[in-house]
């Protein structure tokens, strides 16, 4: 369809979870913000191809994806290196408890799998049904349900069993294992 | 199949805690809107047909006559 203002207005309405799913993905903000910016040249350079009244989300978060895994499959070396860099952006911030919970929680997600990681944020966060994530990823619904759950569980595992211990001394957990003075 | 029934020992806490974090992240960067590049780029690219300003996607426009 011609891109109208409405069209228009709906594009720019998804740039915010656009992003956020970009993010997520990547764990790089300025990585992500470039990967926004190409998925959109895409989409309108494409909009002809979008069907009216069908998922606009859906067709962008797909064009999202495709471009992050082509690229991802490409800078596979720069994606660990950016990684750790991330982390050490994170490691200079102020230390209180909520940011390092949080720190923690981002260094997990990204030591899933990309299958899962990118399922488990697009039915756990940005709240597609199993179906439309399905179609974005383009596999079977039963694959991205059970991609989710392994996601889940392997997050439970990394932030609240094996990785217990990578809660580091907080002032709170030394108080109540220290605690009886 | 498996059936995804099989939740295992994924306690129910742990569960809204990993659910809670995620939306945390993501609403976070969700609420920052749309940063002003992006709002320029889609008024750049938003211009009337046969403007030859359509450059950066590098696609063949089939619109002119």
């Amino acid at each position: 369809m011609p891109l109208t203002d409405q069209l228009r207005d709906d594009i720019l309405a998804s740039v915010p979870s656009l992003r956020a799913f970009a993010i997520s993905l990547s764990g790089n903000g300025d990585r992500a913000d470039d990967l926004v910016q190409e998925t959109l040249l895409r989409a309108l350079a494409n909009i002809d191809s979008f069907q009216p009244g069908s998922n606009l989300p859906a067709w962008l978060f797909t064009i999202l994806r495709n471009l992050f895994r082509s690229d991802y499959r490409k800078r596979r070396r720069e994606v660990e290196d950016a990684e750790g860099s991330y982390a050490k952006t994170l490691k200079t911030q102020p230390a209180q408890s909520a940011h390092l919970e949080f720190e923690e929680f981002r260094a997990a997600l990204d030591k899933l799998p990309q299958d899962q990681r990118e399922a488990l944020i697009l039915v756990g966060a940005s709240g597609f049904s199993y179906e439309d994530a399905a179609a974005i990823c383009g596999c079977a619904v039963g694959t991205i349900k059970s991609r989710v759950n392994r996601a889940r569980s392997k997050l439970s595992a990394l932030l609240y069993v094996d990785g217990a211990e990578d809660f580091g001394p907080d002032e709170t957990v030394r108080a109540v294992i220290g605690g009886s003075g | 199949m498996k059936e995804a029934k099989k939740q295992g020992g994924l306690n129910a806490e742990i569960q809204s805690r990993i659910g809670h974090q995620l939306r945390a992240m993501y609403d976070d960067v969700v609420r920052q809107g749309v940063p002003d590049r992006f709002v320029d780029l889609i008024r750049r690219l938003d211009v009337p047909e046969g403007s030859p300003q359509l450059g950066n996607a590098g696609e063949k426009n089939d619109g002119g006559e």
